[in-house]
């Protein structure tokens, strides 16, 4: 293993017998580098929001038939530099009974809780923070304190609409966590771990060939865990004025997109690391360091996914959003556990090229199945009739009469 | 092990610091002019009237217990995952008879209504 292979475990290494050779026991060696990982990890993510709200601005601009930003340096990428400085000098306006306490912990509870999810993922096999053996449930665990964030802004704000953001986060964020660690079962399931080191070492073939259906639903819930449109009713401008964060100015309401933006970027992560083979590609066995590549182009991947997904689709109404998760989601991810978990058993002694196509075929079967219900009940919904009431006209003898069959003819 | 406790007790810890730090610079940097009407709280322009903290629809709270309950039995059902590829086949089909007594729970309050949003 030499330096080019892998630049990170080789710099470790140099500079562990450095801080040896001036003399700290091996323990306090140890702290040190964790302290400075950590810095790098934490530093690094925060810098790359900078950039992601750029990338952000500039692909919904073209979807959208605009520019985006290009005004302050080349393609406009300065521009989020700018956005900085600005928001700096920015006043706090606190307003009165506001609960202090709750009101300025949630933008930084907002953020930390999902640079904390950083700590886990593994980029290249050398090149984690940390190989927890319970990594899955940490993952969820630090992803709730982040809803916490969102619910003590709400209830801190001392406003009515605030607070409606904040009911409707629960509501939300809680409910689609059940499809969500049911969907994350079926990894859990293959790689025999929680830990997140193994669970990408284990995909010889991407979980996504094994469970489609299963990697579809992470991907809906997730995006809904983010609360990013199409499930923004938190922060619905139409309907809550501006959502939870109403009552924030300055940096701390920056504070709330940052965690925003990074969030959506750390789910495409997670994705990639439960259902696209983590950092797994060709040579990775030779060059360690390749795996990081590949993880971020799969990465950045879905994370494009995400964006246009988010230009595209308009925003769920809040019974919608319930309906979806309770009656579609939820009893959906519990069927695919089902058959992924007997499929795999019987399937056990064949060759991936039998196994493969009947996993495929079995998800196909059970998403068409959903479907057709979903069809059927929808169809046999009874309506409501929508007319208008009779106006009072000027001429009535010249008004249009309306069809009297509803339309169809 | 106890180490990479260490290293997330650590970052979290470089997790909360640095966005708290960056709020209090921003804190030293921006100007502080408070006056009443700025301070008083946003409805679009209209004066507030009552309590803030209203009551909730007691649907969230059906939908708190529902979560509760499927809460409970997916952490049940981690420990039957993580051991699923040493299993016998016998007690991959005892885990699926405990999946199907879940959905079947599903289907129960999906039929007493507690799933539809009013």
């Amino acid at each position: 293993m030499t330096f080019w292979q892998d630049p990170y475990a080789a710099a470790v290494e140099w500079l562990r017998n450095l801080l040896i050779g001036w003399g700290l026991t091996v323990e306090a060696a140890q702290l040190i580098l964790y302290l400075a990982g950590g810095i790098v990890l934490a530093g690094g993510s925060l810098a790359l929001v900078i950039f992601l709200i750029w990338a952000e601005r500039k692909i919904i601009g073209r979807v959208q038939d605009r520019l985006g930003p290009n005004r302050v340096g080349p393609w406009g990428i300065f521009q989020t530099f700018a956005d900085i400085l600005k928001i700096f000098t920015k006043e706090y306006i606190t307003p009165n009974g506001v609960d202090r306490v709750p009101y300025n912990l949630a933008p930084v509870l907002a953020v930390a809780a999902v640079i904390m999810i950083w700590a886990v993922v593994p980029f290249t096999v050398t090149l984690y923070g940390a190989d927890l053996s319970v990594g899955l449930i940490y993952v969820m665990a630090v992803g709730a304190i982040g809803e916490m964030g969102i619910v003590m802004a709400g209830w801190g704000s001392n406003n009515k609409f605030a607070l409606l953001g904040a009911f409707r986060a629960v509501a939300q964020m809680v409910s689609y966590e059940i499809p969500m660690v049911i969907a994350l079962l079926i990894p859990v399931m293959m790689a025999g771990s929680l830990s997140l080191g193994a669970i990408t070492a284990s995909q010889a073939v991407w979980n996504i060939l094994i469970a489609p259906l299963a990697a579809l639903i992470f991907f809906i819930t997730s995006v809904a865990e983010v609360g990013r449109a199409p499930f923004d009713l938190v922060e619905a401008e139409s309907e809550l004025v501006a959502g939870f964060n109403i009552e924030y100015s300055g940096l701390k309401f920056g504070f709330f997109f940052v965690g925003d933006f990074l969030h959506a970027f750390t789910i495409a992560m997670l994705f990639t690391v439960f259902f696209l083979g983590g950092w797994r590609g060709p040579f990775v066995d030779q060059v360690p360091i390749l795996g990081a590549v590949y993880f971020f182009i799969k990465t950045s991947l879905v994370y494009l996914v995400n964006i246009l997904m988010r230009a595209a689709l308009p925003r769920f109404r809040i019974d919608q959003m319930m309906d979806f998760n309770w009656k579609y989601l939820t009893p959906l991810s519990l069927s695919v556990l089902v058959v992924t978990a007997l499929a795999d058993k019987l399937t056990l002694g064949l060759s991936a090229w039998v196994r493969i196509p009947v996993f495929l075929g079995l998800n196909g079967l059970l998403f068409l199945a959903a479907s057709v219900m979903v069809n059927r009940r929808a169809i046999n919904r009874p309506r409501a009739e929508v007319v208008s009431r009779p106006r009072p006209l000027a001429r009535p003898e010249t008004a249009v009469q309306p069809e009297t069959n509803g339309g169809v003819s | 092990m106890p180490s990479e406790w260490i290293y997330i007790g650590i970052f979290s810890l470089i997790a909360l610091a640095l966005p708290a730090a960056a709020i209090l610079m921003a804190g030293v940097l921006g100007p502080k002019k408070p006056n009443p009407i700025k301070n008083s709280t946003y409805e679009c322009g209209i004066e507030t009237t009552g309590e803030t903290w209203v009551q909730f629809r007691p649907q969230y709270y059906i939908f708190g217990l529902l979560f509760l309950i499927f809460d409970v039995e997916t952490v049940f059902l981690f420990p039957w995952a993580v051991g699923y590829r040493v299993l016998p086949l016998f007690a991959v089909i005892e885990g699926i008879v405990f999946i199907l007594i879940l959905l079947g729970g599903l289907l129960y309050a999906w039929r007493v209504g507690a799933l539809s949003w009013q």
